[in-house]
């Protein structure tokens, strides 16, 4: 088995294409099928660490505080996301509490936690491996489709809409977190795993470059 | 005359190789990682990816078998989630039942037509769509029929995009029922129908997931495609060598 470098091949209808290098903001897609083939790293690389970070800070307050407060005839209602997960299960709808507390809380922490593992040995570790790299990378591909906070978000703005006609709703400090988050995480799924490999690569060729220094960490 | 290299189309700037390049490689063998996209030469199905592992196959496993059972069981619970109340008030003056349409004709009636296009696109529009198009996919696949590919690739990539935002629901039904708890005054509960659509969505998501738009490619080339221009991947033979 060998590696063949210069070529990709598409994952939507299996063409095989010459890679090409690509400029900053270039995005290729296949002849054949029109998919997105490759895109332009852009300043991932250097910016994945500070956002997950950020994200991670954000991600606190967003769950520490009550996302909107309701007042009705003088009695006071706040929830936060954990709260209302609660509600839900005590309602006897469990199952549909688990969803929602994986999509809006587990998944997306599960994703940081994991992006922060992988990258801090990257980058202060003279590029070593974590350890379960390819595993850990694979899980994160796999959690990418199931982090909902940006749909969460809207969400709580329907809510606020439709209850503003019954009762006075004060938006709390978590709403603002999770405007802030939605962002945040929005650069931080962009980010694809792949790079990973990319990054892990770059860092393999520039060792071997300099094999006698690496000897003594082995 | 040999394989010409295909073009890659820039969305930024068009930057085309009009000059036909000599072959990339001899062999057709070439194996893609789903999970790196590293490129192997004459790897075997089933091999390990050097680069990071994962057995690679030509296809995902049982890709059809998974994709219809997810899809045959969102549609029987397509039904409970569009005609089972989602959401139960309670208040002073009676009991209220919601399901996901008369949400959307309240927004509508009390004059948020663009909070009702919202609500109405991502809970109604997306999942019908969702299951109708994967239905015609999962077909067509399976018949190895050749009719519009790149529409149907252009399709099944939609799919994977808009699948997760008919969540929104099920966020605003759980978000309602944390906050409106005033005991005696004013309660929401969930009701079974958001169960049901929230399995809904799950399901053609997991569905989505487990199709492979690979097999869309699998059947004979069209006429007016010009198949020779680029080479297939590990599944065809060469055309020419």
């Amino acid at each position: 088995m060998k590696e063949v470098a210069h070529v990709i091949i598409c994952e939507s209808c299996d063409a095989v294409c010459e890679r090409v290098p690509l400029r900053e903001r270039e995005i290729a897609h296949c002849p054949r099928c029109g998919i997105e083939l490759d895109r332009h790293g852009g300043f991932q690389h250097a910016l994945i660490l500070p956002l997950t970070v950020a994200s991670l800070i954000v991600f606190a307050i967003a769950n520490l505080f009550p996302i909107v407060e309701i007042e009705l005839r003088g009695l006071r209602s706040a929830t936060t996301l954990a709260g209302a997960v609660i509600a839900l299960a005590g309602d006897g709808r469990s199952l549909l509490a688990l969803l929602v507390l994986a999509t809006t809380l587990l998944l997306p922490l599960l994703h940081l936690l994991i992006l922060l593992w992988l990258l801090v040995p990257l980058r202060w570790g003279r590029g070593r491996r974590a350890l379960g790299f390819a595993p850990l990378v694979r899980a994160m591909q796999a959690l990418r489709p199931w982090g909902m906070i940006d749909i969460f978000l809207i969400g709580v703005l329907v809510a606020i809409i439709k209850l503003s006609s019954m009762a006075t709703v004060l938006p709390g400090p978590a709403l603002w977190a999770f405007m802030a988050l939605t962002v945040l995480l929005t650069m931080v799924i962009a980010f694809d795993p792949r790079r990973l490999w990319e990054m892990v690569d770059g860092v393999d060729d520039a060792a071997a470059g300099k094999q006698g220094e690496g000897e003594d960490h082995g | 005359m040999g394989l010409t290299t295909p073009l890659l189309a820039n969305r930024a700037k068009a930057r085309t190789m009009d000059s036909p390049v000599a072959p990339l490689f001899e062999s057709d063998r070439l194996s893609g990682c789903r999970h790196c996209a590293a490129v192997w030469e004459g790897a075997i199905e089933g091999q390990a990816c050097a680069r990071c592992g994962t057995p690679m196959t030509a296809r995902k496993t049982d890709s059809l078998n998974r994709t219809w059972a997810y899809l045959i069981t969102a549609c029987v619970l397509y039904l409970p989630a569009n005609l089972l109340p989602v959401m139960v008030t309670r208040t002073l003056f009676g009991t209220q039942s919601d399901t996901i349409l008369s949400g959307v004709i309240y927004f509508w009636i009390s004059g948020a037509y663009g909070l009702a296009a919202i609500v109405f696109v991502a809970s109604f529009l997306v999942p019908l769509f969702k299951l109708v198009a994967l239905f015609m996919l999962v077909l067509l696949a399976q018949r190895r029929s050749n009719w519009r590919r790149s529409e149907r690739a252009r399709l099944y990539h939609l799919i994977e995009l808009l699948g997760r935002w008919s969540m929104l629901d099920v966020f605003v039904v759980v978000l309602l029922v944390g906050l409106v708890r005033i005991q005696g005054f004013a309660e929401i509960s969930a009701g079974v129908g958001i169960v049901a659509f929230g399995a809904v969505v799950v399901l053609t998501m997991l569905a989505s997931l487990s199709f492979d738009p690979k097999l869309s490619w699998d059947g004979p080339a069209d006429a007016d495609e010009h198949e020779h221009d680029i080479m297939p991947g590990a599944s065809g033979p060469p055309k020419e060598t």
